[in-house]
């Protein structure tokens, strides 16, 4: 098991977001976390990665309880993890080539020209040469999400986040998104969590869904499993069908 | 706020040091601030060399205007000024430049890679704050004693020699440790505040307007604040 979340809850405000979310993922396997927006998908995210501390409840990575975990310790385990944000989070100080060469420019002990010969195929891969001198201000979002995929990538990391990859791209950058992390999961076989509403594109290239509705886990299984599921929440949201019991207009989403 | 102070130090005092960024803020807090700090060290000194002139020539000691000029610059007005002007040019840019790291997850990016922003974002510019502020003091008291000279001696008639002789009488070395150790304090005090209300910004960019407001408004009230607790520890 690389990845166990058990029992978590977080508030925000007097507002509870997860409300003792359970969730498992195995060593080399990608999990769709799916679920409408504002509903704490993200935020389940961060606490996997670290970046939260649960109000209540245990996250363990590889063993490893990210709670209690600090200093050296903590910046050992994520060194192996890698990140796509939502907006890229690229370093606006930064040309595409030295954000992709930040991450080995810091922590792997390499040479000028392997740093070099590494990040120009990594930019490669995802479509991206001949941009490496542009700064992150001069490319489009899709630019921007693959640059951000390179430099996750870029150290071979042995688990992958990804926070909607392919939010706010057209259906072809979309698409090119989504087969650039299945062609490189292929290649690297890292485990994986991916927060998407891809559906169903999304389910092609992992092999668990879990959805996330009311701050607990609703539903999880393969792929086949979530697309045949009778749970009318589940349905309503594959579908998209507005007249059903998920969302009515005007309804908060604490009240749901 | 006192617990970023105390993690600013220990991660400053402990290697690594980023001596290629420290460099690099080094360039932008102290060089690029020179222009500023000549200007208004320039015309300090000529406001001080007018107004000291026309008070010491009442009761006939406008012999003394060189020593009052040079001792309210090196104890008092160089480092309150040369704080106060890079508050406002770095220290506002440094809050902006966090706060915007902050929001757009560029921080977290920063931890997810197993890397410490403290000494990414926080320590390089302490030390660079810690370098440069003496150094722009010393631009600001020179310019400044300049200025009062060239008032004086050019404008009213003070003896040159004398504007210059009576200030190695009065001036000693006690009194220009006192204005460095008043600049080194006050580098420290503007990373703490400003790197502080950056890292904790708000959301969005009214979150980083108002980190900066409070960044600038704040270190700039602290400076005085501090600058009476240490004249009045330093006479």
């Amino acid at each position: 098991m690389m990845i166990r979340v058990e029992d978590l809850h977080k508030s925000f405000n007097g507002l509870e977001v997860l409300r003792g979310v359970s969730l498992q993922v195995e060593k080399s396997e990608i999990l769709a976390l799916i679920g409408m927006s504002g509903y704490g998908k993200s935020v389940l995210l961060k606490h996997v990665a670290g970046l939260m501390k649960p109000d209540q409840g245990r996250v363990f990575v590889d063993g490893q309880d990210m709670c209690s975990l600090s200093g050296k310790n903590l910046e050992a385990l994520r060194s192996r993890f890698g990140f796509l944000f939502q907006g890229g989070a690229l370093f606006d100080s930064l040309t595409v080539f030295e954000n992709v060469a930040f991450p080995l420019r810091e922590k792997a002990r390499l040479r000028d020209r392997e740093i070099r010969e590494r990040v120009l195929s990594e930019l490669k891969q995802v479509g991206l040469a001949g941009a490496e001198h542009k700064y992150p201000a001069e490319l489009s979002g899709g630019m921007i999400k693959r640059a951000a995929l390179a430099r996750a990538l870029v150290r071979d990391p042995e688990i992958m986040f990804f926070d909607e990859p392919t939010t706010g791209l057209d259906p072809l950058i979309a698409h090119t998104i989504l087969a650039l992390i299945d062609s490189c999961h292929k290649r690297l076989g890292f485990t994986g969590i991916i927060v998407t509403h891809q559906i169903p594109r999304v389910f092609s290239i992992v092999q668990r869904v879990a959805m996330l509705h009311g701050g607990t886990i609703l539903a999880e299984g393969s792929p086949e499993k979530i697309l045949s599921s009778t749970e009318p929440i589940v349905r309503q949201f594959i579908s998209g069908n507005i007249e059903g019991t998920i969302w009515k207009p005007g309804l908060k989403n604490e009240e749901i | 706020m006192g617990i970023f102070l105390a993690k600013t130090f220990f991660y400053a005092a402990t290697p690594p040091l980023k001596f290629s960024r420290v460099l690099r803020r080094i360039r932008f807090i102290g060089f690029q601030s020179i222009l500023v700090i000549f200007l208004t060290g320039t015309f300090s000194g000529m406001v001080l060399g007018l107004q000291g002139f026309y008070t010491l020539n009442r009761f006939g000691s406008s012999a003394l205007l060189g020593p009052m000029v040079a001792l309210a610059l090196i104890k008092e007005l160089g480092p309150v000024f040369s704080g106060l002007m890079v508050t406002a040019r770095a220290g506002s840019a440094v809050t902006a430049e966090i706060g915007i790291m902050r929001i757009s997850e560029q921080i977290d990016a920063l931890e997810l890679m197993g890397l410490n922003p403290f000494r990414y974002l926080v320590v390089p510019n302490l030390v660079a704050a810690i370098i440069a502020l003496p150094l722009l003091t010393a631009i600001f008291d020179v310019v400044g004693i300049l200025g009062g000279y060239l008032v004086g001696a050019k404008l009213l008639g003070v003896s040159g020699g004398t504007y210059f002789a009576e200030m190695a009488n009065y001036v000693d070395t006690k009194d220009i440790l006192e204005g460095i150790y008043k600049s080194l304090s006050f580098g420290a005090l503007i990373i703490w505040v400003c790197c502080y209300k950056g890292y904790y910004t708000g959301f969005g960019a009214e979150g980083v307007s108002r980190a900066t407001t409070q960044a600038v408004v704040l270190t700039s009230v602290l400076i005085l604040v501090w600058d009476y607790f240490m004249t009045s520890l330093l006479f």
